[in-house]
């Protein structure tokens, strides 16, 4: 069934910025590192690499910094403008990551936003869009039969 | 009435690639990742690996697979173009399309019996044109470019041997395909020669207080208050100020839509259709390709009886470019 639409209630996005944004980061870096060899291939992503990356949940009023390290992503405590930012809704969110709905679409209807480098921008799209999940079948590594 | 036309899927990574042979494409076309191919962007398009992968998929469920080799090659790259016919037919794809004709020339040499397809970028409109390729470098299909109404594509399929194919959805260049130089002048990279028009490099986006704007090499393309839908970076589709007003001064952002010719383009012969956008992602093309399948599969069923289905017609505005679509040049008074 497709993804409803909706936003999150305004005091979300009241209250977001006042919350800390690391615990929200650390999940989505966590998720990221689990991702990241395995469907996603770090040689792609070698442009990222040191790059000071924002995405923003507008509805959560939430914004997560992050970069990608020699030894994969990590939260920035930086606050300075981010080399890029993407922004969107939960809704958005969700809705890309099941492949729902379509990047460009969003963007023409100005459900999402990218900022600053469009180039690692359309890399970070394009990369996402080449994940073939069902790669993620295969045992995770800590719990391969041993 | 002759047999629906052949699907023709764009294909951007692995998963639309599969995305687009479970919605019912009957051929999908990519591009590697390098300037061979027109759509040269950061992260899109195959590597041997996806391309090893992809090939088998398609041909497992009895499709076939397209390399696009549409762009030009020039004396200090020209082994990347052929390396790139090469890997093709090692790969067992089932057909090149090319525009340069160097380049056709090497493929029929080196892999007589790879099929070639003449690109929309060869811009050739005539039958004359067309007849030239096949009869020197053997071209099999040729995509026709935009420009053409449907009385003069059903003049081309009458005198030509060469199967005819025509875009049937997507994004609108401004009709002088292969040869567009807006790229070049901005940001000096072109899609025939760089393989990608407006490259993110050179494309930046702004929230400011007047709107967002877009900048293309530092120059101000467009700018979009809060409710406006908007468009891809490119020159063609920019807002210009003209004499006073500020307005679309070259193209209006819109997409090619011709459902409704479906049933014309069919019976006048029409091999194939092709669907713009190997820029898109999985979700694109499976929305657009559930879509046009249904409808060749209703033409095919019932070639008298064809309707357009409101909600094909819904389901592809939401995915489009600009605010409205359009039937383009096959759907003119003037010739
Ligand atoms: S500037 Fe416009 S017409 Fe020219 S190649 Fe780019 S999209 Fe096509």
């Amino acid at each position: 069934m497709p993804l409803p639409a909706f936003t999150l209630p305004p005091l979300f996005a009241r209250i977001g910025p006042h919350l800390p944004q690391l615990p929200p980061t650390l999940a989505l870096v966590g998720g990221l590192n689990l991702a990241l060899d395995r469907i996603l291939p770090r040689d792609h992503l070698d442009a990222l690499t040191g790059k000071k990356l924002m995405l923003r949940v507008l509805d959560a009023g939430m914004s997560l910094r992050f970069t990608l390290g020699e030894r994969g992503f990590r939260p920035l405590l930086d606050t300075g403008r981010p080399d890029l930012c993407i922004s969107a809704t939960t809704r958005d969110y969700l809705a890309l990551a099941l492949r729902e709905e379509d990047p460009d679409t969003l963007f023409f209807n100005r459900r999402l936003v990218m900022e600053g480098d469009t180039d690692l921008g359309l890399l970070v799209k394009n990369t996402l869009d080449a994940v073939d999940w069902s790669a993620l079948r295969l045992p995770l590594p800590g719990l391969a039969p041993r | 009435m002759p047999a629906a036309p052949e699907l023709v899927c764009p294909a951007g990574s692995l998963p639309a690639l599969k995305t687009a042979i479970d919605h019912g494409a009957d051929c999908v076309y990519l591009g590697f990742k390098d300037a061979t191919n027109a759509r040269n962007f950061s992260g899109l398009n195959f590597d041997e690996k996806s391309l090893h992968e992809g090939v088998a998929y398609a041909h497992r469920h009895g499709r076939k697979v397209l390399l696009a080799l549409n762009t030009y090659p020039q004396t200090d790259n020209w082994p990347s173009w052929t390396r790139a016919v090469d890997r093709a037919a090692e790969a067992g794809m089932d057909a090149i399309i090319l525009a340069d004709p160097g380049l056709m020339a090497y493929a029929r040499r080196t892999h007589p019996t790879l099929r070639l397809h003449l690109s929309v970028q060869g811009s050739a409109t005539t039958h004359e044109a067309i007849n030239f390729y096949h009869e020197h470098f053997g071209i099999s299909r040729a995509v026709l470019p935009r420009v053409l109404s449907l009385a003069q594509v059903a003049q081309v399929i009458a005198q030509t041997p060469v199967e005819i194919e025509v875009f049937g959805f997507g994004g609108l260049c401004v009709m002088v395909e292969g040869r567009c130089a807006l790229s070049a002048y901005a940001t000096g990279e072109s899609p025939n020669c760089q393989g990608a028009c407006s490259p993110g490099k050179h494309v930046r986006w702004e929230q400011t207080p007047k709107g967002m704007e877009t900048r293309l090499n530092g120059v101000l393309i467009d700018r979009f208050e809060a409710h406006e839908r908007a468009g891809y970076p490119t020159l063609c589709k920019g807002r210009f100020e003209v004499n006073g007003a500020s307005y679309y001064a070259i193209e209006e952002p819109t997409s090619l839509n011709t459902l409704e010719l479906l049933p014309e383009l069919a019976r006048v012969g029409v091999k194939a259709i092709k669907i713009e956008g190997r820029q898109r992602s999985p979700a694109y093309v499976a929305q657009v390709t559930q879509v046009w399948r249904a409808a060749l599969d209703q033409l095919a069923r019932n070639p008298e009886g064809f309707r357009v289905d409101a909600r094909w017609m819904s389901e592809l505005n939401k995915v489009s470019e600009g605010q409205s679509h359009t039937l383009g040049a096959y759907h003119r008074p003037w010739k």
